[in-house]
């Protein structure tokens, strides 16, 4: 298989990350290269195989639905690239 | 005391317990030779100041009773730690400051350990030379110009050089036990559900684990007994029963049963890699362990559904990093502009590649034939392992197929990089506990890694044939200080 530019343009919107004409050349180069190595997993048949989604042998543990940690309002903001009070800022979204 | 930064973490515990050292003479010994050691860069961020004032602090009223008395200790800078920065080594964190402290290293400050610093890591722990880190190259102490391996190189690094006692690194598909092999030293990756993932920047989800990096199996052991616990705070901590590892630890392995899976005989395989795997079989035989030829038949597809599951899971992960609640904003011209453009220039080009490639995966029309088939094939990966544990109780491999590589080596050839993983990758697929010790030099006196490889929560097992195979092997580390003036 081989990945194009224009795949290459649609999975960049779907990441939002940004890519020039230059780099989407060099991450399409790299791709192929990855997937190429990756398409060996088509050897194997695995039609009744059950996936594993996860190693964990435990179930999940119920736990009772209580407010443990409260007042964090100061702590949420504390790292924000721009805030207003009791917000966090971006560029205008409805005109 | 003039040797204070030679001794291993159990010769100052004991050290500090009958009071021949103060904790203040240990941390002053630790930063004063990470101050002569900056050529290493395996810092981020220091902390001196401080580690200074808390050793201090323990000092005039010291709980000699604790596990880690007033010992002092740098951390891979994947863990949360409050009012200090935490990077993921990444540009996009630069100024990212934790309102909250991660479950493994509260559980080390708990026991007495001060935090020194944030040790350099890949970029969100996303390679195998730590070339991938915002904050640059860090230097392996055994030659110059040469990786420390990765993403625990800083951690790797700090524990080599004896700029710190000990450390924690974290390993998703190598990244302790490879930058262990790389640098001489001891590391463990723990049984997935053994330590807390809570407050350690996640990369794969199914995959990350905490462990111990160290000189020696004993301190190794120490370290793991204190940050293994159960955490109500990741749904993925298991409530087992956890051993004293330290105070159990045992060389007697008589009759211990140890697979050498053919499979990881690989093309290509140095000489000398083979050579260290002979000798290490030998060894084992000398501490009576019985040896038993296995096969673990999907090794050679566990690289390739490494590089899905790796990615998918890290592209979800990392969708968090938008520049809107915390973290690196670059300005766009509106929302959707902002966030492309925050996350083009904030990421970088190994983190990029991975979330390019998770997306791909998990898009409409290829979640069937990428990511489904490679969770069906993780499956086929684990059985192997259930299979050869129903003969044998621990396996033995080499801990990577080469030596320490030089900078740059590897940049350009992404597979090649990945390559690097490919006896660790397995371990983390099958959630299992992996162990590196140092076992050899090769030609150029590079340090070469065994690595032991047990059952799931069964990691007792594999520090005590680590603990009695290291005596056997009497590995010394050539470490000359070459970086300072």
């Amino acid at each position: 298989m081989s990945i194009d530019l224009k795949t290459i343009k649609h999975i960049s919107k779907l990441s939002r990350i940004s890519v020039d004409e230059k780099k989407a050349e060099k991450l399409a180069g790299d791709l192929n290269s990855i997937f190429d190595f990756i398409e060996k997993l088509n050897e194997l048949k695995t039609d009744n195989v059950e996936p594993l989604t996860s190693v964990a042998e435990t179930t999940l543990k119920l736990r009772s639905d209580e407010v443990k940690s409260k007042n964090l309002r100061d702590q949420v903001i504390k790292n924000s690239p721009k805030e207003n009070e009791d917000y966090f800022v971006v560029p205008k979204v409805i005109e | 005391m003039s040797d204070i930064t030679k001794q291993a973490l159990s010769e100052l515990v004991e050290n500090i317990k009958s009071k021949k050292l103060s904790s203040s003479e240990v941390t002053k010994a630790f930063v004063e030779r990470s101050e002569k050691s900056k050529y290493l860069n395996a810092y981020i961020t220091e902390d001196y100041a401080n580690a200074l004032n808390k050793a201090k602090k323990f000092d005039e009223k010291p709980n000699l009773d604790l596990k880690l008395p007033g010992i002092p200790m740098a951390v891979k800078d994947l863990f949360c730690t409050r009012d200090l920065r935490t990077t993921a080594g990444s540009k996009i964190l630069n100024n990212f400051v934790p309102t909250y402290e991660s479950t493994v290293t509260q559980n080390i400050w708990n026991e007495g350990g001060i935090l020194m610093g944030k040790l350099n890591c890949d970029e969100f722990a996303m390679g195998s030379s730590n070339e991938t880190s915002f904050f640059g190259n860090v230097q392996n102490p055994i030659d110059k110009n040469l990786v420390p391996g990765g993403s625990s190189g800083g951690s790797s690094c700090a524990v080599a050089a004896q700029l710190t006692p000990i450390t924690i690194g974290t390993d998703t598909g190598g990244s302790i036990r490879q930058p262990a092999s790389f640098t001489g030293t001891v590391g463990l990756k723990p049984t997935y559900g053994s330590c807390s993932r809570y407050g350690i920047v996640a990369f794969a989800s199914s995959l990350d684990q905490a462990g111990p990096m160290a000189q020696n199996v004993k301190d190794c052991a120490l370290l793991q007994e204190v940050i293994s616990t159960y955490d109500e705070k990741d749904s993925t901590s298991t409530d087992f029963k956890r051993n004293e590892y330290s105070k159990e630890l045992k060389k007697d392995i008589k009759g211990k049963k140890i697979g050498i899976p053919k499979e990881y005989r690989v093309d290509g395989m140095p000489k000398e890699i083979e050579d260290l795997w002979k000798k290490g079989i030998e060894y084992a035989k000398d501490c009576g362990a019985e040896i038993i030829d296995i096969s673990l038949p999907h090794t050679n597809y566990a690289l390739p559904t490494y590089y899905i599951v790796a990615p998918a899971e890290a592209s979800s992960n990392l969708a968090r990093y938008d520049g809107v609640k915390y973290g690196f904003r670059a300005e766009g011209e509106n929302l959707i502009d902002m966030y492309e453009n925050t996350r083009s220039e904030g990421f970088g080009a190994e983190v990029q590649r991975r979330i390019m490639i998770g997306t791909y995966v998990l898009s409409s029309g290829y979640y069937d034939a990428y990511y489904l088939k490679a969770q069906k094939v993780r499956k086929l990966i684990k059985n192997d392992f259930d299979n050869a544990y129903k003969k044998v109780d621990a396996i033995l491999t080499p801990s990577t197929p080469s030596s320490a590589f030089k900078i740059g080596e590897k940049t350009n050839d992404p597979v090649s990089m990945y390559l690097n993983d490919i006896f660790t990758v397995p371990v983390n697929l099958a959630g299992l506990p992996g162990i590196s010790i140092p076992a050899g030099h090769d030609t150029r006196g590079y340090p070469l890694g065994l690595q032991i490889i047990g059952k799931a929560f069964d990691e007792q097992n594999i520090l005590n044939i680590a603990y009695a195979m290291e005596e056997k092997i009497n590995f010394k580390n050539n470490i000359t200080d070459w970086w300072i003036k």
